[in-house]
């Protein structure tokens, strides 16, 4: 048995906690998504970068050629 | 002197819905589906989370711009009948808290939308946001009675940002959605406007009704109809157009220009007389107007255009 009384304010309070507790972990969830779906398109921030560079995603033409 | 002490005024403690309301949750809507049709028309197809990605932090864009503009009108939200229940008049939300939320908000959304898709997609929604809080909200809402032309202007962002952040560009196709939205917002407020007159009046806000007359209104009512018509039929021939899109809106602005017809052709009497009833109708009648084209866009992408 409970001798504390449970206030309006609390109920509310509980609620609000808890809708930003669920957001938080749905955007933690949306971010994890997000990175697997760059990673494991290779998008890593490379994809800008001209042909040949040092760590570019984009193989050089002529060398893939020779 | 007592030991009692007058109680202070106690700010109450706002709910999770509370702060979901400053969002503007009906014309969120909107916007995802505006922004959503925008993504899903374009030539560049996304990844699914991306894509999800894409429309959240679009609406929490939008979103967060609406809890900036309820920070910064407040004042006349509290006059007016259609607002007196927002958050911040009603005492459920401090005006700093709405002001700290907007913001943290449009920051989050910004940097998220850039990560998920491109830094032009983030470019546009920052400018969407400032846009309408600061240009529309703080600057020309109470300046000027083409108010409602200028803030059309946000509202008719998110299909070109949903189209930006699939494609990584701007193109004709994005700047006609963008028209479509801009040029149906100006008589579809002012037609809310001809029947809601006491709340804008009441507030100060200087909406054409009040600063040009009645007579005036119904005529900027007719002229942006027929300004609107050629871009809503010239997106029909462009590459997301095609014959359902282009027979939809046929029949759509054929009746919408009857409508701002019969508005330009009445008096106040006659619509005192009726209780605004044909006002009434074309207000609801511009809702469908701009879902329905939307969604024929959709249909004419799934059902493949004109070829």
């Amino acid at each position: 048995m409970s001798f504390k009384v449970e206030h309006e304010i609390h109920t509310r309070r509980f609620g609000r906690n808890l809708g930003l507790g669920l957001t938080l972990v749905a955007f933690v969830v949306l971010v994890l998504g997000l990175t697997v779906v760059k990673v494991t398109r290779g998008m890593t921030g490379h994809q800008m970068d001209a042909p040949g560079l040092y760590g570019a995603s984009v193989p050089d033409p002529e060398k893939a050629a020779q | 002197m007592t030991d009692v002490q007058a109680p202070q005024t106690l700010q109450p403690e706002a709910g999770f819905g509370d702060f979901v309301q400053l969002l503007k949750p009906r014309v969120m809507s909107l916007v995802v589906f505006t922004a959503l049709v925008g993504l899903l028309v374009a030539p560049v197809s996304l990844h699914p989370i991306e894509s999800f990605a894409a429309i959240l932090f679009i609406a929490l864009g939008a979103g967060a711009s609406g809890a900036l503009n309820m920070w910064w009108d407040a004042d006349i939200d509290a006059i007016m009948k259609r607002t007196r229940s927002r958050p911040i008049p009603a005492g459920q939300v401090a005006p700093g808290e709405a002001l700290g939320f907007g913001v943290a908000l449009s920051g989050i959304s910004i940097v998220m939308l850039w990560l998920a898709t491109n830094g032009l997609a983030a470019i546009l929604l920052a400018f969407t946001i400032f846009f309408y809080a600061v240009i529309y909200s703080m600057w020309l809402k109470r300046l000027t009675p083409q108010n409602i032309v200028i803030g059309g202007a946000a509202g008719a962002f998110p299909p070109m940002i949903g189209w930006v952040a699939a494609t990584g560009s701007i193109s004709v196709e994005a700047a006609l959605m963008f028209m479509l939205i801009f040029m149906w917002t100006p008589p579809h407020f002012w037609a809310l406007a001809l029947f809601m007159k006491e709340d804008y009046h009441a507030a100060g806000v200087p909406m054409l009704t009040v600063t040009h007359g009645r007579k005036s209104t119904r005529t900027h009512i007719l002229v942006y109809t027929v300004l609107l018509i050629p871009f809503a039929l010239w997106l029909g021939f462009t590459s997301i157009g095609g014959p359902i899109y282009t027979a939809v809106a046929v029949a759509l602005n054929a009746w919408f220009l009857y409508g701002a017809i019969q508005i330009w052709r009445r008096d106040e009497a006659q619509a005192e007389a009726d209780k605004y009833k044909v006002e009434k109708a074309f207000f609801r009648f511009s809702l469908l107007y701009l879902f329905v084209h939307f969604l024929a866009l959709l249909a004419d992408r799934v059902a493949g255009g004109w070829v």
